[in-house]
């Protein structure tokens, strides 16, 4: 073990995150990050302004949506400087946070009793394994037939392919311990509550925090699939506003603030989990070096 | 007690709980309708504070009677006693898993989420028979015993496999055993490792007299470690070959290369390879 990895091990807080954005910055990481954006952009330049592309004529263009994204009078109607344009954001957001955490109180749980559980598994998982592979989009009729209000129905299906992701991971995850714990659990006095809590829980939460990884992504997936049929505001329905109004650019507008709010949250939840299982994240940070 | 015990610690010994009387007990297992057996009519007899070292060839059936002592999974017959106590028999065919039988496992069962003082503490603060402070206490005082000062907060995944062991050994006693199960515990360490642990499995086995079930299929390590070998025959498992070690406890590294060592190796050499020889034959028959 090298002096770094040690220091790196005990570091915990701020001064861990300083010192992984100063190795980060001296690493040739950033550089080529940078170079990928610089391809992208150049490509969406080139094809749609300067080699005007057959089919591609029609594309909102590089300096065109910059232009309209920054611009305190924008021709389409959103940019930075609209209100509108954050209150989407903030009802998308809203309608996430409601669905993710209803899919998380719901689905941790019961993926934990579904692994623990033999006989809850028999009775509960077929079931369960026939709905999972349902589209989301099947079951928009049905949720707006189910729910009054425009709202609910797209909390309900943000939700429905989240408590999936997170249930199924999390079952996953109590099998993957090995049944060494829980006999030491057992040898050691623990009785089934306190293996359970002990270390069905713990020894569950990589897997967890992976369920909820795949969880936010496929939240945002739904989302948008929901708020396009039956929303009203939300990044979804601008989106889709944008191509019925043609008003392209505002559709790239709200691309992009879906990358960027898909990235955030996928991070927080990262956060979180690193947060929880400081054990793993030291772990992590040995085998590296 | 009917075994000839060493007579350096025989009258200590007398006083010392945790003997276990395996009598006659057969195992059977049954995948798929065909009936196999890992056990057939074992009787072992070992007196408390003996280290009683199972040495067999790999996929023998000694971690099968192991588990059954544990209380991990029934026997078909036969019965086992701890302390003229009856752990499984008739009408009762699987062990209730305890305290008083704890088991060291082959690959490490410390809790990786747990910090090894957490880990320590575990077992008496699931009993929650003492306050927390004397466990944490008692906890730090044996910690420092076994020389694992300075690692009580880190995780188990941050120390070397052999500080893992010991930190498990030290878990287990804390809940004062009378018969500690270990299951090839230092399997996966390499030889320098592997010494330093035994002399250190040694010393903590001199300051807390507690029996010990050793499986290994380490004739070096047996031989350096227990007051008796028991060599069991490959599938299924059956003592075969009972080998006393008279060499005087408290050892040192020092007794590896004396003449008896190295006779008592020569003993027990020609029974293992034997039966070593016969489970390879009956591997390659099945595969």
């Amino acid at each position: 073990m090298n002096t770094e990895s040690l220091q790196a091990s005990e570091m915990t807080g701020m001064a861990l995150t300083m010192y992984r954005i100063s190795t980060w910055i001296k690493s040739p990481k950033p550089y080529l990050m940078f170079m990928g954006f610089g391809l992208m952009l150049g490509l969406w330049y080139f094809t749609v302004e300067v080699w005007k592309l057959p089919r591609f004529e029609d594309m909102p263009g590089l300096t065109e949506v910059v232009t309209e994204y920054f611009s305190a009078d924008p021709m389409y109607g959103t940019s930075i400087y609209t209100p509108e344009y954050y209150m989407h954001i903030g009802i998308s957001l809203r309608r996430i946070a409601y669905a993710f955490f209803l899919a998380t109180a719901l689905g941790v749980p019961l993926g934990l009793f579904l692994g623990w559980s033999k006989k809850f598994r028999e009775f509960i998982f077929p079931l369960f394994e026939l709905l999972r592979p349902i589209p989301v989009l099947a079951w928009v009729p049905l949720a707006i037939i189910m729910f009054s209000g425009s709202e609910t129905p797209v909390i309900f299906l943000t939700f429905l392919a989240s408590f999936f992701a997170t249930t199924l991971n999390t079952m996953l995850g109590v099998e993957s311990i090995d049944e060494s714990y829980s006999r030491a659990a057992r040898c050691l006095g623990a009785n089934g509550w306190q293996t359970f809590r002990h270390v069905i829980v713990p020894g569950a939460m990589p897997y967890v925090f992976t369920g909820l990884q795949i969880s936010i992504g496929v939240a945002w997936f739904s989302l948008v699939a929901g708020e396009m049929v039956s929303g009203q505001y939300g990044l979804g329905y601008l989106i889709n506003t944008g191509y019925i109004m043609i008003t392209y650019p505002t559709i790239v507008i709200g691309m992009i603030t879906l990358g960027v709010t898909g990235y955030v949250t996928s991070a927080l939840v990262r956060m979180a989990g690193d947060f929880m299982m400081q054990w793993r994240v030291r772990e992590l940070a040995l085998g590296d070096n | 007690m009917s075994t000839v015990m060493n007579t350096d610690t025989s009258s200590q010994k007398s006083a010392i709980k945790g003997a276990i009387r395996i009598e006659d007990v057969v195992k059977v297992y049954d995948p798929d309708g065909a009936a196999v057996m890992a056990v057939d009519h074992c009787s072992i007899d070992i007196p408390g504070g003996e280290i009683c070292m199972i040495v067999g060839p790999s996929g023998c059936g000694k971690t099968t009677l192991l588990n059954a002592i544990a209380g991990f999974h029934g026997i078909t017959s036969g019965e086992i006693y701890l302390d003229d106590e009856l752990l499984c028999g008739p009408g009762k065919m699987q062990a209730e898993p305890g305290s008083d039988r704890i088991v060291v496992f082959q690959n490490g069962a410390l809790f990786p989420w747990k910090s090894n003082l957490e880990n320590v503490v575990f077992g008496p603060m699931m009993e929650g028979k003492l306050s927390k402070k004397e466990i944490y206490d008692k906890a730090l005082s044996m910690m420092a015993d076994a020389g694992l000062s300075g690692t009580e907060n880190s995780f188990p995944g941050e120390v070397s496999s052999g500080l893992r062991r010991r930190v498990e050994i030290v878990r287990a006693l804390m809940n004062d055993p009378k018969v500690l199960l270990f299951d090839e515990p230092y399997r996966a360490l390499d030889s320098l490792t592997k010494s330093v642990m035994h002399e250190a499995l040694l010393d903590i086995y001199y300051k807390n007299k507690v029996t010990i079930f050793f499986i290994t299929h380490d004739l070096e390590e047996a031989i350096f470690l227990g007051h008796r070998l028991i060599i069991m025959s490959s599938r299924p498992c059956k003592p075969k070959k009972v080998v006393e070690v008279d060499i005087p406890h408290p050892r040192d590294y020092s007794v590896l290369t004396s003449p008896r060592f190295r006779e008592l190796m020569e003993e027990a050499k020609g029974v293992v390879h034997e039966e070593a020889k016969k489970a390879f034959e009956a591997g390659e028959k099945e595969g």
